[in-house]
């Protein structure tokens, strides 16, 4: 090997070493902020868990209590709220990549829904707060649930539209080949061949609603009681910590690193719950 | 010699009428500005096997997806001319779309089984225009698959994913769903060009036996495999239909100096 060469491999083998250096410390520190936030919601939240956390209503400052009415609540909004947007994003996501992708409204929608894909959502509260609350004079769960639905339907529609515009061209061809209607071809073969992607996006969208408060302030505001009907204000949990951890109280405190903590799980859950169907999808 | 002559050069056989089932008559086709196939006229034999060939972009393809008007998937492609099958022309806007291409079946460059079990891959189609009892699709299901020469590998699993078997398997799986709804004019793309020598020798085999009940054009770019395969072949080139005649004749005596030249390798 000539001088000249064998000066360029060191130089490739130590620009190769250094960027490879480079991308597991920044992977490293990454990890090492995750681990922290992960420790302190265990340390802090961990010693709170009781039964009474899952059984009672939030309490009054120095007296016992849980978290049950905030988890209800919570589960109900997130329910109401994903049921609209998969509805909503599923939908617009498929029209954009199969009937819009080329129309100059589809391109105006496109770019609408990048834009409230990053939308403050303190913003899509107040907007909610004008449309839903305002006019009918009280929060509602009702609201929660739309301003919820309104920051995860743009998740599922930029998700949906990727995933089948990932499938391969032949196949919707195949369907229309036979005679079917491109319709159909969707609804039988598309949908079906990109399930595992739209999955990931709606349980994405439902990581990212999850611990939205901002939007809930403005709509389901709080409530101290159990409150199971969807027109009144309802406790949850992102507010419920937002107000007990700025108190002076140490048991309310405590209770607000428990609800971090159970967000933090669920989120956890669902992440992982999305890798595993991805990975059985692609598998079969 | 004067090569310009031999530019402009065609050669189309003509065949008797009342053995064509598909005539294509001065047919232009358009990708928005671009013009694709300038005015192709071409019969398709019934019960017998064409090949298209000529080389990349000279608009095999193009033809073979106007016969089922795939194109129509597409806005901006168009196509003027006649395509008659059994003397309806298919390019009419009256046409039923459904039914043209339940009449003319189509495999692609590339298996595409779709996400489900093997049975309903071959169903899929039946399903949509026959309402079959359970026994009944059971007996399509059968027949397709072993016209396919298919049948012996999967009948045992039958409700496994079609994704699951192997690349020849799931070519033949596709040709098994195109004949399962009976179509009158099977088309194939390219159908042996992902696929490896065994595999694309057991698909010619197929497309051999086939021809009893299809009318069969098959696009190609292998010339062994069109010489093999077809009664008829087509030459294509630049969008034109070069040379069109029995395959013996067009490779064994080409009328044509560009069709030679492209058979012999000296160009394509």
């Amino acid at each position: 090997m000539s001088a000249a060469s064998s000066t360029l491999m060191l130089r490739r083998r130590v620009t190769n070493a250094v960027f490879t250096g480079f991308c597991v410390v920044v992977t490293g520190l990454a990890l090492i902020a995750l681990a922290a936030i992960l420790w302190t919601l265990v340390s802090k939240g961990a010693g709170g868990f009781n039964l009474a956390v899952f059984t009672e209503a939030t309490p009054a400052p120095h007296s016992r209590g849980g978290l049950a009415n905030a988890i209800i609540g919570s589960v109900m909004m997130c329910t109401m709220g994903m049921t609209l947007a998969v509805v909503i994003g599923v939908l617009a996501g498929t029209w954009l990549a199969e009937y819009g992708q080329n129309s100059r409204y589809g391109s105006v929608v496109r770019f609408l829904n990048d834009v409230l894909l990053s939308a403050p959502s303190i913003l899509v509260g107040l907007f909610v707060y004008e449309m839903l609350v305002a006019p009918f004079h009280t929060f509602s769960a009702f609201a929660g649930a739309v301003a919820l639905a309104l920051l995860a339907a743009p998740v599922i529609t930029r998700t949906t539209e990727d995933v089948l515009a990932l499938q391969p061209s032949l196949l919707r061809e195949s369907g229309v080949g036979l005679g079917a209607p491109l319709a159909l071809v969707i609804r039988e073969i598309l949908w079906r061949s990109a399930r595992g992607g739209i999955l990931t996006g709606a349980l994405l969208a439902f990581a990212r609603i999850t611990g939205e408060t901002a939007p809930l302030l403005f709509t389901a505001l709080n409530n101290q009681f159990f409150e199971l009907n969807p027109t009144k204000p309802m406790a949850n949990l992102p507010v419920v910590i937002f107000q007990y951890a700025l108190s002076p109280y140490d048991d309310w405190q405590r209770l607000a690193w428990v609800g971090a903590l159970l967000i933090a799980i669920t989120v956890l859950t669902v992440t992982i719950i999305a890798r595993f169907v991805t990975r059985e999808q692609n598998r079969s | 010699m004067n090569n310009t002559a031999h530019e402009f050069e065609t050669s189309v056989a003509t065949i008797d009428p009342s053995l064509v089932k598909v005539n294509v008559k001065n047919l232009d086709f358009y990708y928005g500005g671009s013009h694709a196939l300038k005015s192709v006229s071409i019969p398709f034999a019934r019960n017998q096997v064409t090949a298209l060939i000529g080389p990349s972009g000279c608009g095999k393809s193009t033809l073979l997806r106007t016969l089922n008007r795939m194109y129509a998937l597409y806005p901006g492609q168009k196509a003027t001319g006649e395509i008659l099958i059994d003397g309806e022309n298919a390019l009419s806007p009256r046409t039923d779309l459904a039914r043209l291409r339940a009449r003319v079946g189509m495999v692609f460059q590339k298996p595409t089984p779709f996400p489900m079990s093997i049975y309903d891959n071959v169903a899929f189609g039946v399903r949509l225009y026959e309402n079959l009892s359970k026994a009944d699709m059971d007996v399509r299901v059968e027949e397709s698959l072993t016209r396919a020469a298919l049948w012996d590998e999967v009948k045992d699993k039958l409700r496994s994913p079609g994704l699951g078997l192997s690349g020849g398997q799931q070519q033949r799986l596709c040709v098994a769903r195109g004949v399962a709804v009976k179509p009158e004019v099977l088309l194939l793309d390219e159908p042996t060009s992902a696929l490896d020598p065994i595999s694309s020798a057991r698909l010619e085999e197929t497309v051999t036996t086939l021809k009893a009940d299809h009318t069969i054009v098959i696009v190609t770019h292998n010339l062994g495999q069109a010489a093999r395969v077809s009664d008829y072949t087509g030459f294509m080139y630049l969008g034109e239909l070069v040379e069109f005649g029995p395959t013996d004749a067009v490779f064994t005596r080409p009328a044509t100096r560009r069709t030679s030249d492209y058979i012999t390798g000296r160009f394509g």
